[in-house]
């Protein structure tokens, strides 16, 4: 069966890994999945959880979160920091049963322009499978409906 | 007179504390927070198996604050409340004498944190057992089902804040929700509202949180909203080893980190 | 116009269902640990055996969220949409307690405080309230000492008393009331001669006298009695939440994109946030003066303006208080020391 839902797909990434090498992945010529929309932090330290959540009840359909390896952050130590908060917010979403398949978290360097365009294709092609963000959706439509 | 009273009275009379922070009789058979400034009021205090309710939150009450020196009646889960209030620079050496009671019945008076820290040492701290199992029976749910469980406890939320108010750590002068530029979290007490509130509350006391369950008591709405801070303390037990409010110099999970940090969901 | 007729016990599941062919039921559902006023479709879905819902039943007049004009920013500039109000449903809430249906004359008399609310009139006007009368009672119920009762018809525009065998007393006391017996009246047997009703009713003890409560009340402003039995309250808003009349509200805009909405939230004078100034001045500086006002409101800003007190006793506020802060107790204290 054809699926022709096109996903709505927010990425929050840092300004020097994950922006450069979505940068190179465009200078490189590489075509990827045009579904996903780039919000450019400083740090991977700065992506606040809420907005994570602000981001699907503004209708998205799947986040990717992405930022410097571990041991390369410009600041030393921002994503190390976002990695034990990405721990344990995973934690609490899958607890009260918000879908942890929506959420991508990787690692892309600024040299890894190819492994955005995969990051972003899988991500993409991942979520077609999921459908839209129903659930979620509905309880933040609620109050705009009645 | 028992021995709480008799040294909450010395306290009183030495002019060690001025104000002695414990449990009185309340309504029909129940206990409420009791403060004792004088010789009668101290004769006043009660302590019993009913006395569960975490103290620790009055240390920092702008109507109770001002009266230092505290002194306060203790449970196990006030001197963890206090402790992680030390080791957040809330509270500092010398500012309370803590009268905790033992699984025996005995007052011990500490006047130090250190001597608090003694007395966690040979504790184990372990969540209710109800707790406990409704964190199992939530966690062998499907997803979709753990969804719909949470939602419908949302919807009867009514955004009182009773939650925070009762909880020792949530001091905060001005809280999240307080914060209307942006307004990150709707003040509407609407099911999305509710829910990304309690999700806040939530990650704001992940590696904080001292498991007393306060919140969860308080709801008046009888919404389990405790196991939501409970949970993630087990799960940071678990990957990271740390537990809060047993010692002072322990730092907190989520601000800190090891280059070596283990995940297995980050590609 | 109060009419006596008796409703047996095959025949209360028999009128839910005739009622909720027309319009939408809503009544007491046992949900894990709470009791709450919720949406029913046959009798069976009731809560029996308790003594009072969690919630009040305000908010089916005054809910936590009111939208009350919705707006559209474009490039000509702002257009405003009223709420309509025809689509404000046609309820009937079966069940209600009598004091939550005595709470809505308090209610009304907020509400139509100049000027008059037309949302919260259509509310009241389009739900009809069955009470049932108490039975049972525990420690906190004092209505009685505020003068309502168990058994009172304020408010209820039919009341049932549930009486030994089962069978329910109902009195018909309002149009509404008689427009629900229109559409079954079969239902409704005729009686003759006094059905005792008060035989069935819980009892409740008087706590206090309140013949001069206002007075005292006034008399005990400027003492330290409020800041006293407010040093352990934690300033959250459940005590206001639960109430059947505490009606403050908060205004809020909330936005998406170019639309938006205004809304009406519940807001309580228990809060810090309630009164603080953008200055940061607060005239409500501690949880006693805030305290003070709640009491004050109650018993005697509001009886003096609006000839009603803001408490019918139903003691939610004292039952689910964090820190047992007692409204009873207090009031009584009050009276004693003044």
């Amino acid at each position: 069966m054809e699926n022709d839902f096109e996903p709505k797909i927010v990425a929050f990434v840092c300004n020097w890994c994950t922006y450069a090498g979505a940068d190179l992945t465009g200078t490189s010529r590489i075509k990827y999945s045009p579904n996903v929309k780039i919000i450019r932090f400083p740090c991977t330290g700065r992506i606040d959880f809420m907005l994570l959540l602000k981001a699907f009840s503004n209708g998205a359909d799947g986040v990717i979160v992405s930022g410097c390896h571990p041991n390369d952050c410009h600041y030393t130590s921002g994503n190390f920091h976002a990695r034990r908060r990405w721990v344990v917010f995973r934690t609490l979403l899958d607890f009260m049963g918000i879908d942890i398949n929506r959420i991508t978290f990787t690692w892309v360097s600024a040299a890894e322009g190819a492994k955005w365009a995969e990051v972003v294709n899988t991500t993409a092609s991942k979520i077609k499978e999921l459908g839209p963000y129903e659930a979620y959706r509905k309880i933040t439509n609620e109050i705009w409906e009645s | 007179m028992g021995a709480i009273n008799e040294i909450a009275a010395r306290l009183l009379e030495t002019g060690e504390a001025k104000v002695v922070i414990g449990y009185g009789e309340g309504s029909f058979g129940s206990v409420r927070p009791a403060f004792a400034r004088n010789q009668e009021e101290a004769e006043k205090l009660i302590y019993d198996k009913r006395c569960t309710q975490n103290l620790a939150m009055y240390v920092y009450k702008k109507e109770i604050s001002p009266l230092r020196k505290l002194a306060i009646v203790a449970n196990v889960s006030t001197l963890r409340g206090i402790i992680r209030l030390a080791s957040e620079n809330q509270i500092k050496n010398g500012d309370i004498i803590t009268l905790y009671i033992n699984e025996l019945g005995e007052v011990i008076e500490c006047k130090a944190l250190s001597e608090i820290e003694i007395c966690l040492a040979e504790i184990t701290p372990e969540i209710k057992p109800e707790d406990k199992e409704l964190i199992d029976k939530l966690d062998a749910m499907t997803p979709q089902e753990r969804w719909n469980f949470w939602i419908s406890e949302m919807e009867s939320c009514i955004k009182c804040y009773a939650c925070r108010q009762a909880c020792p750590l949530c001091y905060c002068t001005q809280c999240a929700v307080e914060v209307n530029q942006p307004q990150w979290i709707p003040v509407a007490a609407n099911t999305s509202g509710n829910l990304e509130w309690h999700i806040t509350r939530a990650m704001h006391l992940s590696g904080r949180c001292v498991e007393c369950g306060q919140c969860g008591e308080a709801c008046p709405v009888n919404i389990p909203i405790h196991l939501l801070p409970i949970k993630l303390a087990e799960e940071i037990k678990n990957i990271y080893g740390t537990v809060s409010g047993m010692k002072i110099q322990e730092s907190n999970t989520l601000s800190t980190f090891k280059p070596d940090d283990k995940e297995n969901f980050i590609g | 116009m109060s009419k006596i007729k008796k409703l047996s016990k095959e025949s209360f599941p028999l009128l839910i269902k005739k009622i909720s062919e027309t319009q939408h039921v809503y009544g007491p559902v046992s949900q894990g640990k709470r009791i709450s006023y919720q949406r029913i479709s046959s009798a069976d879905e009731l809560a029996s055996d308790f003594i009072i819902p969690d919630m009040s039943a305000k908010s089916f007049v005054f809910p936590k969220i009111e939208k009350l004009f919705s707006y559209t920013k474009n490039k000509d500039g702002v257009e405003v949409q009223d709420i309509n109000l025809d689509n404000i449903p046609h309820r009937v809430v079966v069940g209600i307690r009598p004091c939550d249906a005595a709470g809505m004359e308090s209610l009304k008399a907020i509400f139509s405080w100049d000027p008059s609310d037309p949302i919260f009139e259509t509310r009241l006007k389009r739900t009809t309230f069955i009470g049932l009368a108490c039975n049972q009672a525990d420690d906190y119920c004092f209505c009685t000492s505020l003068g309502g009762s168990p058994g009172d018809t304020k408010g209820s525009d039919i009341l049932l008393t549930k009486t030994d065998t089962g069978d329910y007393i109902a009195e018909i006391l309002t149009s509404k009331g008689e427009k629900i017996v229109t559409l079954a009246p079969d239902l409704f047997q005729d009686v003759e001669g006094d059905l005792q009703k008060e035989k069935f009713l819980a009892n409740v003890p008087k706590r206090f006298d309140n013949s001069d409560l206002q007075n005292k009340i006034n008399a005990a402003f400027n003492t330290d009695v409020f800041d006293e039995y407010a040093m352990r309250c934690m300033g959250c808003s459940a005590c206001a939440f639960v109430c059947p009349i505490c009606a403050c509200f908060d205004i809020q805009d909330e936005t998406k994109g170019s639309k938006g909405q205004r809304v009406r939230l519940w807001d309580s004078c228990g809060a810090k946030l309630f009164t603080l100034h953008t200055s940061g001045h607060n005239p409500r500086e501690t949880q006693g003066a805030r305290w003070r006002q709640r009491l004050m409101h109650k018993f005697s800003y509001m009886p003096e303006r609006l000839e009603v007190r803001g408490c019918v006793g139903c003691g939610r506020c004292s039952r689910r208080c964090p820190v047992d802060m007692n409204i009873a107790e207090s009031l009584n204290q009050l009276i004693i020391d003044n």
